[in-house]
């Protein structure tokens, strides 16, 4: 049964799995690279939705131009957050960052439910429900833009890492933090630089999610757990992984929405979880310890 | 020192804040207790305002405030005085409305109105029979509202068994005028009370009129991304698609369904359909909209009171949808009610409750009576979308046009 659905159901998959690839690209960078267990990351997300949508709502930015806007200003904030909240808040103990960032994530969470309260709210874009057909099916083109942008946003993060000075600073204080520091590199700004790029890349994911998904105060939640496992999944700190790691969660999940039904949908990501946890716990792509 | 120093202005600065901040909310709170006084009547207005259910609540809340302004202008209630709303937000859960329960209780409340969502409405009347706190149910049509044998407990408008019913006698009737086209059902269904309890009777009786039910397929609210549902559809390919559920998943389930081609060959049946009889839905997306049939709440056209408030709603910008009508008329009822037991006494207000024969509303279900809670005389009426308006097409007693069935293929 159900077989000549399957293709279909398989291409909605890797299209929303790209965009849980854009979610975990920057938590990969963070938690993969930096080993910094960032459960703010979530409600970051929540955040930059909240701030697309006003942006469409109240100046009637597209989501797609506001990327221009957010993915810097969202960067900054990351940046100030690691350096004047996080890092000095941890005390250099990397058990304190787990719960600075839980703190954040209470706090921001809860500020956002103050302030928009617990509505669901909604954008509505002209091409929101624009298709174009192909092999006898029709694809969503918000979609098709969002896969798009996260191969492209993958491909520059993994240049920016191996081609760029700050890529390899940002390597280099990974694979050891003091003798980066005795280099001259400046370990406190490749933290900060790091949290940057991972919340820039959540606001380009927000913006990409905005046009066919929904924004309420806990949205981001549901993300972060997919998230997680996207990073386990593809291996800590792989781009590629991170984006194959996406891809596949997205397929798992669509296919079993198709064949459990859509309130268990997402079981079968969690099961991977362990799966992988249990037979493979250095991932798909990641480095074996 | 000069860390120390810093320590210490930062406390005394969040001393002051948290001062300050006492001082305003004691401010914000002193308004309530000044209205308190004078003759008038509490009645707690629960509407689910936030949360995944927020459009439907605000219309139901803007129902109610139009019944308690014309009461109002009108002087108040006879020999009790002016309505003094106190207005809740449910914010889309049980848990929710049940804390707003309390606090309307704590407020002194003498009845309540609304609860819109069938699992929120079972949450909430339980909570205000423990006080004998009477409660008018707006819209929660599951049956087991009224069938726990709560004395504080009265529904203005249908349960689901009877829409249920009603909705099969009417598709079975339209079926087979039109020759028989159709044989096959697909349900899609939220999966709270509402929607599991719905699609449950709906697979017991169906089948025996001749239908066959290929799929139930439950989502849950909300549900942001309705594409596996429609190509389930659209492998099965069924005569008939009922769906089920709120107005957000509704208008996505159609929209979806329109975006991947997919169109049943008879009809999109929709018993209590969120957004099915909805003119803000035909307005916004037509398209999605056209030709959908719905058994679902509807005013009695021929009621001049009810066409003046729609004129009036839609004068104010907001659309005439079902928790509009109901609301309004449930708060009508429940003035009545007050009238009668000539005071804001709890009990005196249930007696009145039970013995209604209230007609001053704008429904078509003649005058009220209640047995065991439920109104013997609410139904369900069948509309279709067509063009741009919604036409009334079963009962025929106020029918404004023949149903289009099966629907054209374009």
């Amino acid at each position: 049964m159900h077989l000549s659905i399957l293709f279909p159901a398989i291409v909605n998959g890797v299209l929303t799995g790209a965009l849980y690839a854009l979610i975990a690209l920057g938590l990969t960078l963070v938690y993969g690279v930096l080993h910094i267990i960032n459960f703010a990351h979530g409600t970051l997300l929540t955040a930059a939705l909240f701030a697309a949508f006003f942006m469409h709502k109240m100046l009637g930015v597209d989501p797609y131009l506001a990327v221009l806007l957010l993915a810097p200003a969202f960067f900054a904030f990351g940046y100030g957050l690691q350096r004047f909240v996080i890092g000095p808040a941890s005390h250099g103990n990397d058990g304190n960052i787990l719960l600075v960032t839980l703190g954040l994530a209470v706090i921001i969470e809860n500020a956002m439910l103050f302030a928009f309260r617990a509505d669901t709210r909604t954008i509505d874009v002209p091409y929101g429900f624009a298709v174009v057909p192909f092999a006898g099916m029709f694809i969503s083109v918000p979609r098709l833009v969002g896969f798009g942008a996260a191969v492209v946003v993958a491909l520059l993060m993994w240049l920016l890492l191996n081609l760029t000075d700050t890529g390899k600073a940002i390597r280099a204080v990974a694979k050891e933090k003091l003798g980066a520091q005795l280099c001259g590199i400046d370990v406190a700004h490749v933290y900060a630089m790091t949290f940057g790029i991972g919340t820039a890349c959540v606001a380009i994911a927000a913006c990409l999610l905005i046009p066919t998904y929904y924004v309420n105060p806990h949205v981001g939640n549901a993300f972060v757990l997919i998230a997680f496992t996207t990073v386990v999944l593809g291996g800590m700190g792989s781009i590629p992984g991170a984006l194959l790691g996406g891809l596949f969660v997205g397929v798992v999940e669509s296919l079993c929405g198709l064949y459990l039904g859509e309130s268990l949908g997402q079981i079968g990501i969690f099961l991977m979880f362990i799966l992988v946890l249990l037979f493979r716990p250095s991932g798909l792509l990641g480095e074996r310890a | 020192m000069p860390n120390n120093k810093k320590c210490f202005s930062r406390r005394k600065f969040l001393k002051s804040t948290a001062l300050t901040a006492a001082a305003a909310s004691g401010m914000i709170a002193a308004p309530s207790i000044v209205r308190a006084q004078g003759g008038s009547v509490k009645i707690g207005f629960l509407q689910p305002v936030s949360g995944a259910l927020a459009y439907s609540g605000a219309q139901g809340r803007l129902g109610a405030s139009l019944a308690v302004d014309e009461i109002n202008a009108a002087g108040g209630i006879k020999a009790v005085g002016k309505i003094e709303p106190v207005l809740g937000d449910a914010q889309s859960t049980p848990d929710g409305g049940s804390a707003e329960v309390e606090k309307m209780n704590s407020a002194g409340v003498s009845a309540i109105v609304g609860g819109y969502a069938s699992n929120i409405c079972l949450a909430t009347t339980q909570t205000a029979a423990r006080y004998d706190l009477p409660y008018l149910v707006d819209v929660g049509v599951t049956d087991t509202i009224v069938t726990r044998g709560l004395k504080n407990t009265f529904r203005f408008g249908p349960g689901f068994g009877l829409i249920a019913k009603t909705a099969l006698a009417n598709l079975v009737a339209i079926n087979e005028k039109a020759g028989k086209p159709a044989k096959t059902v697909m349900i899609v269904h939220e999966d709270s009370a509402f929607g599991s309890g719905l699609a449950k009777l709906l697979n017991a009786q169906l089948p025996p009129q001749g239908f066959e039910v290929l799929e139930t397929i439950p989502h849950p609210t909300p549900t942001r991304d309705f594409n596996n549902v429609v190509l389930k559809i659209q492998a099965a390919n069924p005569d008939i698609v009922v769906p089920a559920n709120y107005y957000n998943e509704y208008v996505l389930l159609a929209r979806t369904m329109q975006q991947q081609k997919v169109r049943p060959k008879a009809a999109i049946y929709s018993v209590l359909g969120g957004a099915a009889s909805s003119y803000k839905f035909v307005k916004e997306f037509p398209e999605a909209a056209q030709f959908i049939m719905d058994c679902n709440h509807w005013f009695d056209p021929r009621n001049a009171k009810a066409q003046a408030l729609k004129k009036k709603v839609e004068g104010q910008g907001q659309f005439f949808t079902y928790e509009v009508y109901l609301n309004y008329s449930a708060t009508l009822l429940l003035a009545d009610a007050i009238e009668r037991a000539k005071s804001s006494d709890r009990a005196g207000i249930i007696e009145a409750l039970s013995n209604s024969t209230f007609a001053g509303h704008i429904m078509p279900y003649g005058p009220t009576k209640f047995i065991d809670g439920q109104n013997q005389g609410a139904v369900p009426a069948n509309t279709q979308v067509v063009g741009n308006d919604i036409e009334v097409i079963l009962p025929e007693a106020f029918a404004s046009a023949k149903p289009v069935y099966p629907m054209p293929r374009t």
